[in-house]
């Protein structure tokens, strides 16, 4: 299909040069990770989904390596091979190739190679100033570029999960309804099931073993489950050990023992999750949901009312932005801030540049402490297209 | 053109060659190799102009795929691995009734707290939490199980591929679970392994696959009459 992988070579080039001088200036240092990177860490840490689109190979030592499908994880590992103390604040600016497979079904517009150019700003304390910054240097490198005409959008993972915290539930509930967030199909079922309270789910001959299990008693119900497994002869194999079967089980029978979750709960969650607007409107409107449930999502909110504040003190204009609960759902890694920049693109909204905060991924590469961490990505190919297309550039 | 063979190919070792080669004498079409016993090209006595393919039967279904092949007899489970939504792809010319198995998802027997698909999202997450990675699947079914697995809304897990002996990967330690083809159900009892309760992924047999083009007139008529012959023959 592309024997020439990036057309428009120089034009590229040279917009990548204005890029980079942008993040430069502000103190970001250009670094090049490699391009083959260990397989094993985005498949045991980002999972399948990536997977689908990584090109996987193995090299003659039997290594299994990947092209990156992104230039995040490359840094962040560059970040940690550089300070393995993990205690330092960088900045770092990239240029460079990724390589994903497009999904079939959707082959025909979908690039092999595509190229990106980005930021990360890692181990930054300061929350707001942190995300302002990143989010300015975007906004900055859209005008640097020519890309006049373009919509903002912003979202808050912070957000949900206040409001998970500040309703009543079992903290494993939280949990699930945490990670199943990334699925909304999958989360839609996990709310439907606690609503109903339709207990242990668990059938014959297990459903005996869960009724004489006492919760609160793990090393007891451990003790039953070995029992149980010796007495009807089943090995314990695999990875799992009894005591994490027991764990569940027993995560099982309090649920079957816990009042289900109340429907105003429910709607409560369904009703966050719809809210879209302009940035001010839509935090006022999940102020009022909080105030009528009598729940208190009061930190949050005055972090998000911060961040707006910050963003217009910095010049970055709202007028246009919008506001999405539900956004930041599709990327794994992202755990608060998430912000992307859209324009038209062939008649197609399509994304050019798009960030936010992962705090969780670079403990998730071995890191030993848990480091914040702040980023953005630009599709430079897309850019430019949009910037030739809307004749703006 | 008219004159260049319908290439049929079928498989060239195992039990489904055995039976292949049984559904062909009983439709009282002889397969003839070429040369020696050994040869992997062949001839079919009794429908001129067609050419025989002696492949492995999962080599036929990617030898269809690539349209290098006109007719091919492999497993439904081999087909739909090779290709999306094959259905659409490729005519199911005629299903056969042999080599029938199941492609299964199956937990070790030992994960009493887990009997559906939806579980094992739960138990990915405490397993991540615990482990630091993810579940590990065993299959050489590596689009069926990504398939299925979306489809039931299951993402923290990962493949781990296996090209043999995969029912025994979760009792040496390199997955956590399999997806593996079985018909008895045997060698996964013996490996202390159970089917989830909707962990049918797939009721496979082996079927004659034909490519779906109208124009080539010569695969047309070999085709119709090798179901001609089937019928007679109440296959």
């Amino acid at each position: 299909m592309v024997a020439e992988t990036a057309q428009q070579f120089e034009a590229l080039e040279a917009q990548a040069a204005t890029l980079m001088e942008l993040f430069s200036n502000a103190g970001y240092e250009a670094v090049a990770p490699a391009m083959i990177q260990p397989a094993k860490v985005y498949l045991d840490r980002l999972g399948e989904e990536i997977r689908a689109r990584t090109y996987l190979f193995t090299d003659l030592h039997g290594e299994e390596l990947c092209l990156r499908p992104d230039l995040t994880v490359p840094v962040c590992r560059l970040y940690l091979e550089r300070h393995p103390a993990a205690d330092t604040q960088e900045r770092y600016c990239y240029n460079g190739p990724a390589f994903r497979y497009g999904v079939a079904g959707r082959v025909g517009g979908a690039a092999r190679e595509f190229r990106q150019s980005g930021i990360e700003l890692i181990g930054a304390d300061d929350t707001i100033e942190a995300e302002t910054e990143v989010v300015r240097l975007a906004v900055e490198a859209m005008a640097a570029a020519g890309l006049k005409d373009y919509q903002l959008k912003l979202g808050d993972l912070g957000l949900f999960e206040a409001l998970i915290d500040a309703l009543d539930m079992p903290e494993r509930w939280r949990l699930r309804l945490w990670h199943a967030f990334w699925q909304p199909a999958r989360f839609h079922e996990l709310l439907q099931q606690l609503a109903a309270g339709e207990g242990s789910g668990i059938s014959e001959p297990t459903s005996q073993l869960l009724a004489e299990l006492d919760p609160e008693d793990i090393d007891g119900a451990e003790r039953q489950v070995a029992d149980y497994l010796e007495a009807n002869a089943i090995p314990v194999i695999a990875q799992r050990t009894a005591r994490e079967i027991a764990e569940r089980l027993c995560e099982r029978a309090a649920d079957a023992r816990e009042e289900p979750l109340p429907k105003e709960a429910v709607a409560l969650i369904t009703g966050f999750l719809a809210i879209e607007g302009p940035p001010g409107e839509a935090i006022d409107r999940i102020a009022a949901l909080a105030n009528d449930a009598g729940i208190d999502m009061s930190r949050a909110l005055d972090k998000f009312h911060a961040q707006l504040a910050s963003f217009a003190l910095h010049g970055i204009g709202l007028d246009e932005a919008e506001f999405d609960a539900e956004f930041g759902r599709n990327i794994e890694y992202y755990t608060g801030f998430v912000f992307q920049i859209a324009c038209d693109v062939g008649g197609v909204l399509t994304w050019i540049a798009g960030g936010g905060r992962y705090d969780s991924l670079l403990s998730e590469l071995g890191s030993p402490a848990r480091v914040p961490a702040v980023g953005c990505a630009i599709h430079t190919e897309r850019l430019l297209a949009a910037i030739s297309e809307n004749g703006n550039g | 053109m008219a004159d260049r063979p319908v290439v049929l190919a079928i498989p060239s070792k195992g039990r489904l060659m055995e039976q292949v080669s049984d559904l062909f004498a009983k439709a009282k079409l002889e397969i003839r190799k070429n040369g020696h016993s050994r040869g992997y090209r062949g001839a079919l006595e009794g429908i001129d102009g067609v050419e025989i393919a002696f492949l492995s039967a999962s080599e036929i279904a990617e030898q269809l795929r690539l349209e290098n092949v006109h007719l091919g007899i492999t497993g439904e489970d081999l087909m739909r691995e090779a290709m999306e939504n094959a259905e659409t792809r490729i005519d199911f010319a005629k299903p056969l009734g042999i080599g029938r198995a199941d492609v299964v998802a199956a937990v070790p027997d030992c994960w009493i707290d887990v009997t559906r698909m939806s579980d094992l999202e739960d138990i990915a997450g405490i397993f991540h939490r615990a482990h630091g990675r993810r579940l590990r699947v065993a299959t050489k079914y590596m689009n069926l199980t990504r398939r299925y697995f979306a489809q039931k809304g299951v993402s923290g897990y990962r493949i781990v591929e296996s090209l043999g002996a995969t029912e025994g990967t979760p009792a040496a330690g390199s997955a956590e679970m399999i997806v593996d083809i079985t018909s008895s159900g045997a060698t996964l009892k013996a490996n202390h392994l159970r089917v989830l309760e909707d962990g049918v992924m797939l009721r496979s047999q082996a079927v004659l696959f034909a490519l779906r083009d109208g124009r080539r007139k010569p695969l047309k008529r070999v085709l119709k009459a090798i179901l001609e012959r089937f019928d007679a023959a109440g296959i």
